[in-house]
């Protein structure tokens, strides 16, 4: 019961920071900011359909799949 | 055959950079391009190469359809057909259409995959959503794939098989600074069905001779889920080049775990030009069913030799030069990048040994097989 009640306290701590983190904090990279982020050396996905086949390669010679990504890179901003 | 090869490139296929490849500009659809690319794999005794193109166009401020047409033409005389049967050539087309929908800021993306050979039939249906927030800085990805796969093998008319497979996709986006950003992934993936390659085989020693051995059919449990962790960096150094590190954490309920880590840096050399360089290093674990020579026929519930199930480690190394043409001058095109990227690959095998190796060898005695591959992508990306 007592581990329990930690527990509960615990974790009501933990959303509250995080609520209350959420609130205060504000994007501190504005868009104008951002230019660097926007060049294309800064893209994970570059080459289009040639990154695509290099994780095609990849799975057929390997076990593991997933999570190649692709996310990330440019900013969002163009 | 190597069919688990084809049966891999098929399934893995390419609707997972489909499926990923826009969050990198979320809550902006992609720019209408043509993609043409010419691969060439060649190594451990596979050509595999052909044309891929890509063509996308919005319709209207909301939408914007892609459709993509890729072959592999292969010519295949690998270790694996080497041991058990003859060279082959063949074909593999794949057809994939998709549509992406903008909607404030989100992105909601729906595609369907054909990928089909003689002997394989592979179908996977994609949605994914999008959504940017945090005043753009960070860019949250869901996506699922759903694919029904039909199995069949040459000389067996009545063989059929079917295996169904599913992926379940998280990526999270985060800009950190004005010049780093980072990328985390996780995905799960399940498949139900034969899984195994109709073609190869896996071998015994042969009970009245133990100096020699004999082959029995693969057999693989008829289901696999596996789960990726990825976290990718990028750091825009002080002149104009990026540095980027990745690192994934991969395991599956055949008992395979694998790391891989990667390190890249892209150098501007003026306005048009940059030059690329990348090192990768692969390590897998072997599958519990896994063994290069089992002790009699039959000797376990699952049996396999597939050397991808081996462990095994990889290593690439990777350069490229890109030409970048931005506002050009050519009519109707706002945009040209062409890319000549060459990767060097290497597969060092713990537990796979090489029975077309020359010599005289006691079963497990002969040497352990490992090879070489490189791989040439050309690459035109025409924006319009």
């Amino acid at each position: 019961m007592r581990s329990v009640s930690i527990f509960t306290v615990s974790a009501l701590l933990v959303a509250t920071v995080a609520v209350s983190g959420c609130s205060s904090v504000k994007p501190w990279v504005k868009p104008y900011e951002r230019d660097n982020l926007a060049d294309p050396v800064m893209s994970l996905s570059r080459h289009g359909t040639a990154d695509s086949y290099m994780h095609h390669v990849y799975q057929a010679r390997e076990s593991a799949r997933g999570a190649e990504g692709g996310s990330g890179g440019g900013c969002g901003c163009n | 055959m190597a069919a688990t090869d084809r049966q891999r490139l098929v399934r893995s296929g390419l609707f997972l950079l489909a499926l990923f490849g826009h969050q990198a500009i979320a809550a902006t659809l992609p720019v209408d391009n043509v993609d043409v690319l010419y691969h060439r794999y060649e190594g451990g005794g596979m050509v595999i190469d052909g044309p891929s193109v890509l063509v996308r166009k919005s319709i209207g401020p909301q939408v914007s359809v892609s459709g993509q047409y890729y072959v592999d033409s292969v010519s295949a005389a690998s270790v694996d057909v080497l041991a058990t049967a003859s060279p082959y050539k063949e074909e593999r087309k794949e057809y994939t259409f998709g549509i992406d929908y903008l909607h404030d800021k989100s992105i909601l993306s729906l595609g369907f995959t054909n990928s089909s050979e003689n002997d394989y039939e592979a179908n996977t249906l994609y949605f994914s959503v999008s959504q940017e927030f945090f005043g753009g800085m960070s860019t949250l990805t869901m996506g699922y794939a759903s694919g029904w796969d039909e199995v069949r093998r040459v000389g067996n008319d009545s063989f059929s098989e079917e295996a169904d497979r599913r992926n379940y996709q998280l990526g999270l986006s985060q800009i950190i600074t004005r010049n780093s950003l980072i990328g985390l992934d996780l995905e799960v993936v399940t498949d139900e069905g034969f899984l195994q390659n109709p073609y190869r085989q896996n071998r015994y020693i042969d009970p009245n001779d133990s100096t020699a051995f004999l082959y029995q059919p693969e057999r693989y449990p008829e289901t696999r889920t596996s789960t990726s962790v990825a976290v990718r960096a990028l750091y825009y150094l002080p002149y104009r080049a990026s540095l980027r590190g990745e690192y994934r954490y991969f395991s599956d309920t055949w008992g395979i775990t694998a790391h891989t880590a990667e390190l890249g840096y892209v150098h501007g050399l003026n306005p048009h030009w940059t030059l690329e360089a990348s090192v990768r290093y692969y390590r897998q674990s072997e599958a519990d069913f896994y063994s290069d020579l089992f002790p009699f026929e039959n000797s376990q519930t699952h049996l396999a030799r597939d050397k991808e199930l081996s462990s095994l480690s990889g290593t690439t190394l990777a350069l490229g030069a890109v030409y970048e043409w931005k506002q050009t001058s050519l009519p109707g095109i706002d945009r040209l990048q062409f890319s000549l990227l060459v990767d060097w690959l290497n597969f060092e095998y713990d537990n796979f040994r090489d029975v077309t190796a020359a010599g005289d060898f006691l079963p497990g005695d002969e040497p352990l097989y490992s090879f070489d591959a490189y791989v040439t992508r050309a690459s035109l990306i025409l924006e319009y």
